[in-house]
């Protein structure tokens, strides 16, 4: 192996630049280094300005997405060393508005997510004494998307997200399937407005890579399927039979 | 500047910031609550946490009997008055969690499952399989959204304490995305900043991890409590400092050294049996067991690896179903960062720095000595947790304080308070502006911040490790004091506004300097061995002198002050701590 | 681009390029897929025809029969065939991606959802071909 590998960092400042350019490293090539080991390198021997975000380092906060060689990774747990003998290309999370270097604006995300009403809805405002009785089945119906981390790696992998910003995207939509599904919750009626519309579970053509990117294995496009489903039944209901559910 | 007026400012956005907040939002849904956090929410620290929360649940189980592990946990420097609270008060929190839509694990029958923690004499913590920090998080943090009495400041970070004649106004911070310097005021200040395990080498805290918060309430003139107090997790993997969870052990994981034994026998911690038993051996309390890990490195008894000693945490005798359900995030941290599955290979751990039992001294409602300012979670000392805090307790400490924090706030703001002229407060916040222009545009610093901070974390695991003595401690301290001056000279490659990390990296540099040098004053003043606090120079317990909390407080421009304040007892009477044997 | 101003926050938009179903292959497989309906319908086409020709006699099968084997429609045809099993392949790997599938703790693999349609799609080829080669 090689002592070192070239990485290509894509570079924007808001004060200087109108364009993303890159610059180039060299960095040691360790075995045991992940992408994020060595952009750390950078930023504490070589240039103090490079600007990524990053704090657990054990992939769980989803601070450091960042697109590493096209694909969307957490670079936290991404090692360097499958790419020697490089160069590796290193930039910001695709689709989404480029703060400065590596850090991107998702505040969208943020929007989306309230919209969705990611908490547990009670008809009855009163809570019982004790714990919701809930089974390990019923747990399982909903624990694969309580997984998510908010990283924002399937919003960079969502063409249909990149071509339109409206779209509720896989991430907010299966955390909404999350307190749907979720035995305690009875609020998917109330959600129904935002999930059941264009810009929610219909704008979603099945590509499938936000299931396939995600480091903690959520499959959103599961969740958005398994909700069209229940949208149509719910609307055969609603328009078919008069008496159905109104 | 940018002003914008609340009523209570929220530092920090981890579980005791969400949980304080969501009680703000119930005690009083008319209170105007501003949320500054470096970080969004749920980036916290909080979402590291594995294991479980502590709170009685079981038939066979009692308060009292989690009053009395935790008390004997700490080794007596607990206060008992608030651990008293805090064991009637969790289990009404975790069950909050549960109705909040927390994924707690459950019984076939559809009840909340418990599991064992090490210290704890009954089955008592909560879990969300290895991921309830997370769960816990994420949770508080999307409840959190359906209150729109909450303002958030995301990645904004927080640089001064407005006070202004003893009261605490609100805070300067730094809005990253612009570098735009914002005054928030407010009639009171929650600080829930979390830990500063950053100032060590070896940490399982996330990057955030500086004591922001500490720091910050220490220059406003706010005591620290039990600095010295530094918890050191024995299940680390070497290099990344990455946790292994103490759920490891309590579901049945075995610590060995490079003879294959279970070398924890010989510490008095109780007889190897092929299932775990409550309070012994690998279920001993932290300090307990990495003090004895420490011992076999000492012996010779460990691995030799790249990144120093290690011994072996053994899970494959729990089988692969166990280890799928019950740690699935251990065999997955193994699996990235280890290359090995804890199916096949036992994983390689030492002792890590993983929490600060101590903080910024508060009474049990959060409320420091310094009026209008309170503080919750492992920013705060309360204490509960005195010499070593037990697994599991943390969880259900921010969760407790951080809502009881909440609580007194809001009642502090309901009794009015008198609310300074703002120019007094600008005039503060223009001179914090002045000092941040300064260390934006300066660029006749020489020292790199990466270079300052390696030799702080240096200087802190040498002097302040498992175990300590008057000369390394000594040394220490003159190396901060010296670290402190060149940390005024540091040198900034960004000058730009926009999201500058390097200046936040610098003002958190000076953070953990602040904080660093209580934690070795502490130290050196603690003549006596208790819990975390290990001096090879007076290996006993002195309950004559140190019963007794350090506060340490700031003194312009030399070396910390400290006083004692006297531990509470109230119905259990200092001890011998056993485990693994009977009283 | 408007010059930056002090404090103001200015953000780079990325602008998706038209041709970005190029960038990577599960994108430009996903356009493929997509496409490949036009020879679905195609063939529908052809269904139509053969039918309408044989209700018209022999002549009008005859000459529907060769109108299939004049090299442009033969080579259409061709592409459609390769485009139909595309299509097929590639949908049937998606079934993972739209229904539930739990096996133990884990999701089970992929390829373990689609195998049934798999399997479907091989009985049905078999016994098309036995009955195209008169066999039954």
């Amino acid at each position: 192996m090689a002592d070192t590998i070239i990485l290509e960092v894509a570079r924007f400042s808001p004060e200087r630049d109108s364009q993303i350019g890159y610059q180039t490293f060299e960095v040691p090539l360790r075995s045991d280094w992940m992408v994020l080991d060595a952009l750390n390198y950078i930023k504490d021997n070589i240039d103090g300005s490079l600007t990524f975000r990053w704090s657990c380092r054990m992939g769980i906060c989803g601070s450091c997405g960042m697109m590493v060689n096209g694909v969307p990774k957490l670079t936290c747990e991404t090692l360097i060393a499958q790419f020697a003998p490089g160069p590796v290309r290193i930039e910001p999370l695709e689709h989404f508005p480029v703060v400065k270097d590596l850090v991107i604006d998702m505040d969208v995300f943020l929007e989306k997510l309230q919209k969705v009403r990611p908490w547990i809805v009670r008809k009855d405002d009163r809570l019982p004494a004790r714990e919701f009785l809930q089974t390990p089945a019923q747990l399982e119906a909903f624990h694969q998307y309580s997984l998510c981390i908010n990283c924002m790696l399937c919003y960079a992998a969502c063409p249909v997200f990149g071509l339109d910003q409206d779209f509720v995207g896989p991430a907010a939509l299966a955390l909404a399937e999350r307190y749907n599904l979720d035995s305690r919750d009875q609020g998917a009626p109330e959600r129904t407005d935002v999930l059941s519309q264009h810009d929610g579970i219909w704008d979603c053509t099945v590509v499938g890579e936000c299931s396939t990117v995600c480091p903690k294995g959520v499959d959103p496009s599961l969740a958005i399927q398994q909700y069209k489903l229940t949208a149509t039944k719910e609307w055969f209901k609603t328009w078919l039979l008069p008496w159905g559910n109104k | 500047m940018e002003t914008s007026s609340h009523d209570i400012v929220l530092i920090g956005g981890g579980g005791a910031g969400l949980r304080a907040a969501i009680a703000i939002a119930e005690a009083n849904p008319r209170t105007d609550i501003a949320m500054v956090s470096k970080v969004y929410p749920m980036r916290s620290h909080t979402v590291s946490a594995e294991g479980g929360a502590a709170g009685v649940a079981a038939d066979d189980d009692s308060i009292d009997e989690h009053c009395y592990d935790t008390v004997s946990g700490s080794d007596w420097l607990g206060d008992q008055d608030a651990i008293e609270i805090f064991c009637n008060e969790v289990p009404k929190e975790l069950l909050r969690l549960e109705h909040w839509g927390c994924p707690w694990s459950r019984q076939p029958d559809g009840r909340i499952a418990v599991r064992p923690f090490g210290g704890m004499k009954k089955m008592r913590t909560w879990f969300a399989a290895d991921k309830t920090g997370f769960h816990l998080l994420h949770t508080l943090f999307q409840t959190s959204l359906k209150y729109t009495s909450i303002t958030r400041y995301d990645e904004t970070f927080a640089t001064r304490l407005l006070v202004d004649d003893g009261t605490v106004h609100g805070v300067v911070a730094i809005e990253l995305r612009t570098g735009r310097i914002r005054a928030i005021l407010a009639k009171a200040v929650i600080i829930c900043t979390g830990g500063c395990g950053r100032i060590f080498p070896f940490t399982t805290n996330a990057n955030i991890c500086t004591g922001d918060g500490m720091a910050l309430a220490y220059r406003a003139g706010a005591p620290l409590k039990d600095m010295e107090m530094v918890q050191y997790h024995p299940t680390g993997l070497p290099f990344t400092g990455i946790l292994i969870t103490e759920a490891a052990r309590a579901e049945g994981g075995w610590l060995l050294n490079k003879d294959n034994y279970r070398f924890l026998q010989d510490y008095d911690l109780g007889k190897p049996t092929p299932t775990p038993v409550l309070r012994s051996m690998e279920l001993g309390p932290r300090d307990r067991v990495s003090q004895a890990m420490w011992h076999e490195f000492q012996k010779g008894r460990g691995f030799k690896g790249p990144y120093g000693d290690y011994l072996h945490l053994d899970l494959r005798h729990l089988g692969e179903h166990k280890i799928e359900t019950r740690l699935p995030m251990v065999r997955e941290l193994c699996l990235k960062y280890e290359n090995i599955d804890p199916v096949r290979q036992p994983i390689p751990v030492r002792p890590v720095q993983h929490y600060m039992m101590g903080g910024i001294h508060t009474d049990v409602h959060g409320a420091t000595p310094l009026k209008g300012l309170y503080a919750a979670g492992e920013a705060a000392c309360v204490s509960i947790n005195g010499s070593n805090r037990l697994g599991s307790n943390s969880l259900g400490e921010l969760l407790v304080f951080g809502a009881r924090a909440g609580k007194a706030a809001v009642e502090y703001v309901a009794n009015g308070v008198e609310r300074r002229h703002p120019n007094h407060l600008l005039a503060i916040a223009l001179d914090e502006e002045r000092r941040l222009e300064h260390q934006y545009t300066s660029s006749d610093g020489t020292e790199r911040i990466a270079k300052v901070r390696e030799e702080m974390q240096r200087t802190m695991e040498r002097g302040c490790g498992i175990y300590r003595d008057r000369a390394t401690l000594v040394e220490s301290a003159n190396k901060l004091s010296e670290l402190k001056e060149r940390a005024a000279r540091l040198r900034l490659d960004d000058h730009g506004r926009s999201f500058n990390t390097q200046l936040t990296a610098a003002l958190e540099l000076g953070f953990m300097l602040d904080v660093a040098e209580t934690i070795v004053h502490c130290a050196l003043n603690r003549e006596e061995s208790r819990g975390a606090h290990q001096r090879r120079d007076f290996p006993k317990r002195d309950d004559t002198k140190y019963l007794a909390h350090s506060l340490v407080s700031r003194t312009g421009e030399g070396p910390p002050r400290i006083d004692y304040l006297p531990v509470v007892i109230t119905r259990w009477p200092p001890g011998e701590r056993i485990y693994g044997r009977d009283h | 681009m408007p010059q930056y101003r002090q404090f103001q926050y200015k953000a780079y938009q990325p602008v998706m390029s038209p041709y970005w179903y190029f960038d990577r292959w599960p994108y430009l497989k996903f356009m493929l897929r997509e496409m490949s309906s036009i020879f679905v319908g195609w063939f529908a086409v052809v269904i139509l025809l053969q039918l309408n020709a044989l209700v018209s006699g022999p002549t009008a099968y005859a000459n529907f029969q060769h109108w299939m084997a004049t090299p442009p429609v033969f080579i259409v045809n061709i592409l459609s065939f390769v485009f139909i099993c595309f299509h097929a392949i590639t949908w049937f790997m998606l079934v993972p991606r739209v229904v539930a599938r739990q096996v133990l703790q884990r999701p089970s693999p992929d390829v373990l959802s689609a195998a049934p349609n798999f399997g479907i799609w091989l009985v049905a080829s078999v016994v098309v071909a036995l009955f195209a080669l008169r066999v039954i």
